[in-house]
């Protein structure tokens, strides 16, 4: 195929060039959307002191939880990190650096890494801890603070449906932050359910062109639910 | 008497007007979903990413893709549309939702809100509460209007770590609704049973009685 084909087959090609300390920013809410196989990847693979962006940190024994486990995340900035016990104490016993970052920033930071922004304003956090030491700026009388994008030397997200040029489709609330993700990567790395030929997606219908994605691999996935609540009928 | 939890809820829901886009945060406000009358649409937006959320869905309809955002598995309004995080919070921050409600810890007579963390004690994140106070002009807070220990929670300051600075204006409580202007609480309506004596008495932060209070009503 042609130099567009983005697709690998195996988790260690996906992951190949991730080392220590590097920067990685990862889609998911919660359990939901989360790049499930990757993150056991890095598990496998033992990389540490990595810097992390993500939404949330997992659970315990699940999702982002596991990279705990064995301490290879150094930072980690989310905007909720509870129902986590781990996580806590390693917060609490200073081995793991935390910066919480207000969800609607979150997302902006990793839209406006990918498209070339390197700075933004928002009202988000001005007066709050979050814009203790941030320049403050004042437009129509309202103060907004600067927040910086951020850029991961890897992302890693979750996709429903893929072609083999990267194009992506996403399925209901397991969209989230992955799209922002995926173009905040210099190194974009996507796990997918299914993948097609390419012209069988309708352009019409692609939520991320492939533009942003660097590999792409079939995985199968667990799909966990944190919270299942249901109506009796 | 102090209003119950489903009280609460109910009176959030008067606060509903046909074509509304709400946002409602977890708890006592996820609660007010149950209330909205028969004779109105309102769209409910959940900030990962969906505007119409359904109820809970039956057993068979379990979606491991289609949560709010309190990780609860959710279902979808016929109308519904998904989007991406950053497309949710430039709905909220770009003033598009009508109506954000949302708990807390405190609030002061300046209109600041302390809802996200407790030094040394709780630390979780803020979530998206910090861009629903700073983007939303029309906010409720609800709340306990004081601690068990009898401490009052609308307060001269803010004594927590601020989720937003200056952004509340109207707060419901178990015991008032009140709305906040010009450094003052204003007592707008009493829990049912619930005199207005006993709201000064709970109220730390500057308040100001109109000569009527009225009732709240629960047809």
């Amino acid at each position: 195929m042609s130099g567009f084909d983005k697709v690998v087959d195996s988790y260690e090609d996906a992951l190949a060039g991730l080392e220590d300390n590097m920067m990685v920013i990862a889609g998911g809410f919660g359990l939901c959307g989360i790049p499930e196989n990757l993150i056991k990847e890095i598990k496998r693979k033992g990389t540490k002191g990595l810097t992390v962006a993500s939404n949330n940190a997992g659970v315990d024994g699940a999702g982002l939880g596991l990279l705990l486990e064995d301490k290879q995340i150094k930072k980690m900035i989310a905007s909720y990190v509870g129902e986590n016990a781990l996580f806590e104490a390693q917060m609490m016993s200073g081995e793991l650096e935390v910066e919480l970052t207000p969800q609607g920033t979150l997302a902006e930071k990793m839209r406006a890494g990918g498209a070339g922004i390197p700075a933004f304003y928002t009202a988000t956090g001005y007066g709050t801890p979050v814009g203790e030491g941030k320049e403050v700026r004042e437009f129509n009388g309202r103060h907004y603070i600067l927040e910086e994008a951020l850029q991961g030397d890897f992302s890693i997200a979750k996709a429903w449906k893929a072609d083999r040029f990267g194009n992506l489709m996403f399925r209901k609330t397991a969209r989230n932050f992955n799209p922002m993700a995926i173009t905040a990567g210099k190194i974009a790395v996507v796990e997918v359910e299914e993948i097609v030929e390419v012209g069988e997606l309708d352009p019409d219908e692609i939520h991320l062109p492939g533009i942003y994605v660097d590999r792409l691999i079939k995985g199968t996935f667990e799909k966990m639910i944190e919270q299942r609540t249901v109506r009796s009928a | 008497m102090a209003l119950t939890r489903d009280q609460l809820a109910q009176r959030v829901a008067q606060e509903f007007r046909d074509g509304y886009y709400v946002n409602l945060g977890i708890g006592i406000p996820t609660l007010a979903a149950n209330f909205i009358p028969k004779n109105m649409n309102v769209m409910l937006q959940s900030e990962n990413g969906l505007l119409g959320m359904g109820q809970f869905p039956l057993d068979e309809e379990v979606d491991a893709d289609l949560i709010n955002a309190g990780k609860q598995t959710v279902t979808m309004v016929p109308g519904a549309a998904i989007f991406s995080s950053a497309e949710s919070f430039a709905m909220i921050r770009g003033g598009h939702v009508d109506l954000t409600v949302l708990g807390a810890f405190e609030v002061d007579c300046e209109g600041n809100i302390a809802s996200y963390m407790i030094p040394g004690k709780l630390i979780k994140g803020m979530g998206g509460a910090m861009d629903l106070v700073a983007g939303a002009d029309n906010i409720i807070v609800t709340m306990m209007h004081a601690s068990k220990s009898g401490e009052s929670k609308l307060r001269t300051q803010c004594s927590l770590p601020l989720t937003g600075k200056g952004c509340i204006k109207r707060v419901l409580t178990d015991l008032a609704l009140m709305d906040i202007e010009g450094g003052k609480f204003i007592l707008r309506e009493r829990a049912p049973g619930v005199t207005v004596e006993e709201i000064k008495s709970r109220t730390e932060g500057a308040l100001l009685i109109p000569d009527h209070v009225p009732e709240m009503s629960f047809a």
